[in-house]
């Protein structure tokens, strides 16, 4: 099919069928504010922060859920826009908890943000305000409706996602907000507690009680690798602090699942700074294992292994190898076994 | 697997076939969600408990465990006896086909019924969906695989597979869904006892020059034993010493007495963890490893893909990189084993095994690439055997269905099935050290269905004592309608029911692999004798 034509901000941009203007947009540097938009789900149209103007059209018109066409001139930073954006924000701004201070969303939320790029910095709508209290008795997922937009993405993601339907929206108008089947706690529903929708959520509304109060955003680094756990082999994002991961995060835009991970990939992380982890070798003596330098514990494990070998034979010592370990390891266990202790009794537990 | 996860939705019908995917493989059944959501494609799920992912399918049917030979010949029947068969694919691409025929004629679908406990009338059904679409793709995993005839399982699969021409094609194929990170990697590598990395047997001429020259030793002649082996070995005091990297057999081997005896017989184990796994405490030595978030290198995921591992801490304690230990091990009995760094490793791999040739360390660390991957400029292959198969023309392997080692009997009357849990993984070294995860699942609990357990007057969260010929387990009850009458479901992550105490080491001949799926068991109520 032949590429389209037009115009956004008077620069010319070449874009393919089928494309939101959102998207080419983002292609090519040019940044439309969204709130209810994630890349994973369909376009929603919710927010209208994103909205344009496009030459020609009746009205502004959502970036995120108009498709290109040819000939098309667009422009994303009018006055016009920018004073339908900034009462956007105000507006939900005038039913949002401002407890930026402590939030564990601040420095990562989509609506601080906008409003920092509108320069908000007082409100012209005082109205009243919704205090929920919500408990959830589940030790992983935090829910804040005080914080919540309804942007209907963590409603979205557990549906056409997770596909689990476990968020709804209940009531109307100003009352409106997510809630889940009779209000139950997440540990109620058929919830998998996989946090797709802490994944997606723009603002502090859902949030890792894991991770509460350990760390801000910019203080962390982020590693981008591969989860220990299944076959799948999604791509992780390890943010570390201070020699800890605080968090698991994944990129929306890399690896097999596109920033999706299940409830393992993402809270399965804390076993690694567990005060159960072996932190020296460790030799039997007098029927109990004792801490002992790695020098000596080499040593022990290369005069054992040699002795076996000569008095019965390399057949007599056998290898398994593993599953979690990386290919590099298992690779060498094998090299070890064949070649240093010379025979081909190794083996892992891929039956198992 | 021979295609990708990216293709899945490329299908026109998936047939999932003892694979609690969601559950197990949750990002891949993502896909198959999306795909039937999405896609229109159509889902049929062949399992013996109504897993979550039935209520996505169009059609569930409820096997008898170790019924799948049957299952899968019954499925073939249909195909064939109705002309749904891919005739061009048949004539070209396989051999064996009339042996394979004659073979499926006798499973006729009411023949299979008695066998599988399938109506009829719904095997025909899913036969047509699955034959009449033109892509299909087969899943499975361990649900096909830990049987005493999980070879012929597979060999089943992969005679459906090609006598529907499904080979080769977007949304086609037979994908094993690998349970662990890197079991794919871990064979790829040679922890095989038969073969070195790339499976190139260790009787071969090549691999023994290569080998020769980039490690400077003679490859040992003889044939290795497979883990599940080992422990007869060493009770027969064959096996007198054993270097156990990773890997926790007093939880995840069959008849866990029998282990125990093992490693108790042993004069000399070593184990290398991070933690003091119910293995280690066996242990003469215990060498401190570190977690995937302390080391570099690369993992290779169910679809073949070949993803690098980045070191994002220091090693906790004084613990070490597990290549790092296995190095020093070497250098200290005599062996020049050097690597400054984990690069020079992969890169040792690209060159002495054909299917990791392209694959050196500065390419993967900036994009994961798919095996086979012969040199540096090749792409990697989303999809195995487009042309041919790797061994020419695909032969079909005519297999007859056999029953499960164990049988149900008047003294074990249930079947135990046992499985993972969404919540955690494998021997729970991990996952039950996880605080969250372990706070949502604490404990195991026995599945069993809400008809026998009326018939021995157990309720949910009562305590129970399952058992078999080979030991016993206390645990509690949770009764469902999603396990069919006469069976119950186990999971053995946790230590404190060991579940594996009662499981049957019987092995596929070939393949060596646990009959995990089917034992004969009986269930007492705690406090009722």
């Amino acid at each position: 099919m032949s590429k389209i034509n037009l115009t956004i901000n008077g620069e010319k941009i070449e874009a393919e069928p089928g494309q939101t203007i959102l998207e080419v947009a983002k292609e090519n540097g040019i940044k439309i504010p969204t709130l209810c938009h994630d890349p994973r789900l369909k376009s929603y149209g919710a927010c209208r922060v994103c909205l344009v103007e496009v030459e020609g059209a009746r009205n502004f018109l959502p970036a995120c859920a108009t498709k290109v066409g040819d000939g098309m001139a667009v422009r994303t930073n009018t006055i016009p826009l920018y004073k339908i954006r900034r009462t956007i924000v105000e507006l939900l701004l005038s039913d949002h908890e401002l407890s930026c201070l402590t939030c564990e969303s601040a420095g990562q939320c989509q609506l601080q943000d906008l409003a920092y790029e509108l320069g908000i910095e007082e409100n012209r709508f005082k109205g009243e305000k919704h205090i929920y209290t919500i408990e959830d008795y589940n030790p992983l997922i935090e829910r804040d409706p005080n914080k919540c937009i309804l942007c209907g993405r963590c409603v979205r993601i557990c549906e056409e996602i997770q596909q689990n339907k476990v968020y709804t929206f209940a009531n109307r108008g100003f009352d409106s907000v997510v809630t889940t089947p009779y209000d139950k706690s997440l540990i109620e529903t058929k919830c998998e507690l996989c946090g797709q929708c802490i994944s997606t959520c723009p603002t502090g509304a859902l949030t890792e009680k894991m991770s509460r109060y350990k760390g801000r955003v910019w203080e962390t680094e982020k590693v981008k690798t591969v989860c220990p756990y299944c076959g799948c082999g999604c791509e992780l994002e390890l943010q570390i602090k201070n020699g800890e991961i605080i968090c698991v995060s994944a990129d929306v835009e890399s690896g097999v699942n596109k920033g999706n991970t299940c409830v393992k990939g993402r809270f399965g992380y804390d076993f690694v700074n567990h005060p159960d982890r072996l932190t020296s070798p460790l030799v039997r003596k007098d029927g109990k294992l004792v801490e002992v330098s790695w020098d000596e514990a080499i040593k022990t494990v290369a005069d054992k292994f040699s002795k076996i070998k000569k008095k019965h034979g390399a057949d007599a010592i056998a290898g398994l190898s593993s599953a979690k370990c990386t290919n590099e390891e298992n690779y060498l266990m094998q090299k070890f076994m064949r070649a240093v202790i010379g025979t081909n009794n190794i083996d892992h537990c891929a039956r198992l | 697997m021979t295609n990708s996860i990216a293709d899945i939705h490329e299908a026109n019908v998936i047939l999932v076939i003892g694979s609690n995917t969601t559950e197990n493989h949750p990002i891949v059944a993502l896909e198959m969600k999306r795909a039937v959501s999405d896609f229109e494609v159509k889902l049929i799920v062949i399992d013996p408990r109504e897993i979550r992912l039935t209520e996505y399918a169009d059609m569930w049917l409820s096997q008898k465990p170790g019924t799948d030979v049957a299952v899968l010949n019954g499925l073939m029947n249909v195909i064939i006896e109705e002309g749904l068969e891919d005739k061009d694919f048949i004539d070209k691409r396989t051999e064996d086909y009339k042996e394979l025929k004659k073979t499926v004629s006798k499973y006729t679908p009411e023949e299979v019924e008695n066998i599988s406990g399938i109506p009829a009338d719904s095997l025909r059904e899913a036969a047509r969906l699955f034959a009449s679409a033109e892509k299909g793709a087969i899943f499975y995993s361990m649900g096909i695989t830990q049987h005493t005839t999980g070879t012929d399982n597979v060999l089943s699969v992969a005679n459906l597979a090609m006598l529907t021409g499904n080979i080769g094609r977007p949304g086609t194929g037979v994908n094993p869904l690998r349970g662990q990170n890197n079991v794919q990697g871990a064979c790829d590598m040679g922890a095989l006892p038969g073969c070195v990395s790339g499976y190139q047997n260790i009787c071969d001429l090549g691999i023994i020059k290569k080998c020769k020259d980039v490690w400077g030793v003679k490859l040992p002649e003889k044939p290795g034993l497979v883990a599940t082996e080992m422990m007869d070995a060493v009770l027969r005091g064959e096996v007198k010493a054993m270097y156990v990297m990773g890997e926790n057999p007093m939880l995840s081997d069959p008849d866990l007495n029998h282990v125990k005896e093992a490693f108790k017989k042993l004069d000399f184990l070593v184990v290398q963890d991070v933690f003091l796994t119910e293995t280690a405490e066996f242990a003469d030595v215990v060498l401190p490893g570190v977690t995937f978030a302390e080391k570099d290198g690369t993992f290779t995921n169910t679809e073949r893909r070949v993803q690098r591992v980045r070191r994002a801490i220091a090693p906790v304690g004084n613990s070490r990189p597990d290549w790092l230990i296995i190095s020093n091990l070497a250098k200290a009995m005599g062996y020049d084993m050097n690597y400054a760094a984990v690069g020079e490793i992969t890169n040792e791999i690209a060159s002495i095994t054909p299917t990791y040739g392209g694959i050196i360390f500065e390419r993967v660390s900036e994009e994961s690439v798919q095996w086979p991957c012969p040199d540096a400029t090749h792409q990697g292959t989303p999809i195995l055997h487009t042309a041919k198969f790797t061994r020419g023309l695909g032969k079909f392997h005519a297999v007859e269905y056999k029953a499960p080692a164990e049988q149900p009997d008047k003294d074990y009357p249930f079947i135990l099935i046992t499985g993972r849990l969404l919540y955690h993984f494998h021997t729970g070294t991990m996952t039950r050290r996880s605080m969250g995860l372990n706070e949502v699942c604490k404990e195991a609990r026995v599945e069993i269905n809400f008809v026998d357990a009326k018939k021995l007057k157990i309720k949910d969260n009562d305590w129970v004592e399952l058992s078999s010929r080979r030991g016993k387990v206390k645990v509690k009850a949770r009764i469902t309608s999603h396990i069919p009458k006469g069976t119950i479901f186990v999971p053995f992550h946790f230590k404190e029911s060991p579940i594996n105490m009662l499981t049957n080491p019987a092995l596929d001949p070939v393949s060596k692999i646990p009959e995990f799926k089917v034992c004969a068991v009986r269930i007492d109520k705690v406090g009722s004798k």
